[in-house]
């Protein structure tokens, strides 16, 4: 079974992040790390070909990112946790995509893969950390033509058919497809192991293979910023809140919470 | 500010057995901001039996509303529960229709068609926005990103613009004439590769009869310190008529449904008022209600994180905050 996750190196969330004057997100500037919802991407790959494995089959994981230099970081992180193959696709034309040159990039990607041998699922999480848009996985799943599988918080794959749970707001429910298909798992979909020692020395040898648009064969103005279809206009920092209120219970916390909700009318 | 919309807008109706979903209102009141006529988009049935759906979207300005019908190549009829289902048929009726905008309420799902309208089609879209706006003869949407942290306007440049809007961001009025919407059943074949998916089985969750945490006004949040017990929590929720939502740590430990888990993750609110009981107020919880209007916050920990945020912070125990304000609050309200 040949699995490509698909993985975003993201500014990190515990730090400050900030639009910059041309209203993309600052990215570069060191303080990246790979998307945690992809980890649990990763981990649902590395078990699925587990399981080929042992039910006498092969199986590899592919772990592919799109991103400026540092992205590499990303895909170094699932060769760490057990992937065999790392791709980066680099691109200066690529900054500024929307989600759909993202695609376009990712897609061509994982076809220029499938040309040496088929591809059986395509892996992602279900958001980046970042944008959190969660559109990725559907607009990924259209330019590849492949059924889309989204929000699993269970994925098995018996007899070229993939089946999954996943917990939407409102119900639960079951799907099932044949393959090639694009799944998206959420954090709920398993608990991503930590790489050991021993894979991380395995990762060291493991190359990054670095391609661009040419070698994809991806028109330029197809993605990046000249291919985006949306432009941010404006970007302002929110301010800080004002007039904020600190107290400690003395016995009548209740009572000044009680009043402070009656003061902003919210009774 | 300029109206040159060309097209309609065209919104996706959702609904449960026939009742509309309270944020579709809140789009209609956007849409018809925009200066273009306004249609919907019904699946299913439930439109005309009774139920009072076509005269509340009348009451709402739709001028038209296109019920679709759903056929393919299989022997299951399609479902169009199923993302790219809808994807579809959204596709077809605002190609049709020559629609300048395709408005759906932000869910994960209609995320999701959001997408695939915009693969199919080559329109820009913008998700999770807060407002939607006519500038310059763009669809310009408001949106927060990073945690509530940045304000942004994101202008769509392409012909098609496709916006789903956070419920809880546009306060839903009447319109100023009522309308009577004329039905319009369409026809859809599904294609092969969109009826690939088999939808085996699909359980509904029971409704709590509160009101849903995404769209909630008031939301009370219980976290590890609620050790389990969500009764106060509750008792203060149904006093200022809001939903009671948890983090990531009281879903796991399985002492509320995970459906009210509030996070990245989770379920992303916006509500005019947040208060958080119990809940240290880490990144990813904090990354779902940032952007709430007011944040209390009671925690027993003075160096909990929330109280980074919180408008109004009590270092106490909830256990005796949270009852007492209720008392309070009954006792003032007669």
């Amino acid at each position: 079974m040949r699995i490509v996750v698909c993985v975003k190196h993201v500014p990190d969330i515990q730090a400050e992040r900030s639009l910059g004057p041309d209203g993309r997100v600052v990215r570069d500037d060191g303080d990246g790390t790979l998307n945690e919802l992809d980890e649990n991407a990763v981990e649902a790959a590395l078990t699925l070909v587990e399981a080929s494995r042992a039910a006498g089959g092969t199986g590899e994981v592919i772990v592919l990112t799109v991103g400026p230099e540092d992205a590499e970081d990303a895909v170094r992180r699932g060769l760490q946790m057990g992937a065999e193959t790392a791709v980066h696709v680099l691109d200066d034309a690529i900054a500024g995509s929307d989600v759909f040159g993202t695609a376009v990039v990712l897609g061509a990607a994982i076809r220029f893969l499938g040309a040496d041998a088929p591809v059986d699922l395509v892996v992602t999480g279900m958001a980046a950390l970042d944008g959190l848009t969660s559109m990725l996985p559907a607009a990924l799943a259209a330019e590849l033509d492949l059924p889309q599988l989204t929000l699993a918080a269970e994925v098995t794959v018996s007899d070229g058919v993939a089946r999954v749970r996943r917990e939407l707001d409102v119900a639960t429910e079951v799907l099932t497809a044949p393959l090639p298909v694009l799944v998206s798992v959420t954090d709920q979909a398993n608990e991503p192991r930590y790489p050991n020692f021993k894979g991380i020395m395995a990762a060291r040898k493991k190359p990054v293979t670095v391609l661009s648009l040419a070698d994809l064969g991806v028109e330029p103005s197809t993605v990046g910023s000249a291919g985006a279809r949306t432009e941010v206009v404006e970007a302002v920092a929110r301010p800080a809140r004002e007039h904020r209120v600190l107290i400690t219970d003395d016995g009548t916390a209740g009572l000044q919470l009680a009043a402070f909700l009656i003061e902003n009318k919210f009774v | 500010m300029s109206s040159l919309l060309s097209g309609p807008a065209l919104v996706l109706l959702d609904h449960h057995e026939g009742t509309v979903r309270p944020p579709v209102f809140e789009l209609l009141t956007a849409a018809r901001g925009l200066g273009v006529p306004v249609f919907g988009v019904w699946f299913g049935d439930g439109l005309e039996d009774g139920l009072g759906a076509l005269s509340a979207l009348g009451d709402a300005g739709v001028a038209r509303v296109y019920r679709v019908g759903l056929s393919g190549s299989g022997s299951l009829a399609p479902d169009s529960r199923l993302t790219p289902v809808a994807a579809e048929a959204m596709t077809a009726v605002a190609v049709e229709q020559a629609a300048s905008l395709v408005l759906l309420t932000s869910t994960f799902e209609n995320k999701e068609i959001a997408a695939r309208v915009g693969a199919a089609t080559g329109a820009g879209v913008v998700v999770d926005a807060g407002g939607v706006a006519v500038t310059g003869g763009r669809v310009v949407a408001d949106k927060t990103v990073f945690a509530g942290t940045w304000n942004t306007r994101c202008a769509i440049t392409t012909a098609l613009a496709v916006v789903a809007l956070k419920p809880n961001s546009v306060q839903a009025e009447p319109a100023d004439i009522p309308t009577t919407p004329e039905v319009v059943v369409v026809d859809v074949v599904v294609s092969d590769r969109a009826l690939a998916v088999t939808l085996v089985e699909r359980t509904e969750r029971p409704a709590s009869g509160r009101p849903e945490l995404g769209g909630a006004q008031v939301v009370v949040a219980g976290g590890r310190g609620t050790e389990g017990d969500f009764s106060p929590l509750e008792e203060l929720a149904d006093l200022l008529g809001g939903a009671v939502g948890a983090t990531r740590v009281a879903t796991d430990e399985g002492w509320i449904g995970h459906d009210a888990q509030i996070g990245q993750t989770g379920v992303t609110i916006a509500p005019r008022l947040y208060v958080g009981a119990g809940v240290s107020g880490a990144v990813h919880h904090r990354g779902g209600m940032q952007a709430a209007g007011t944040i209390v916050a009671v925690n027993s920990d003075p160096e909990a994180p929330i109280f980074e945020i919180a408008d109004f912070g009590v270092v106490g125990d909830l256990f005796t905050v949270l009852p007492q304000a209720a008392a309070e609050l009954r006792r003032l309200k007669g």
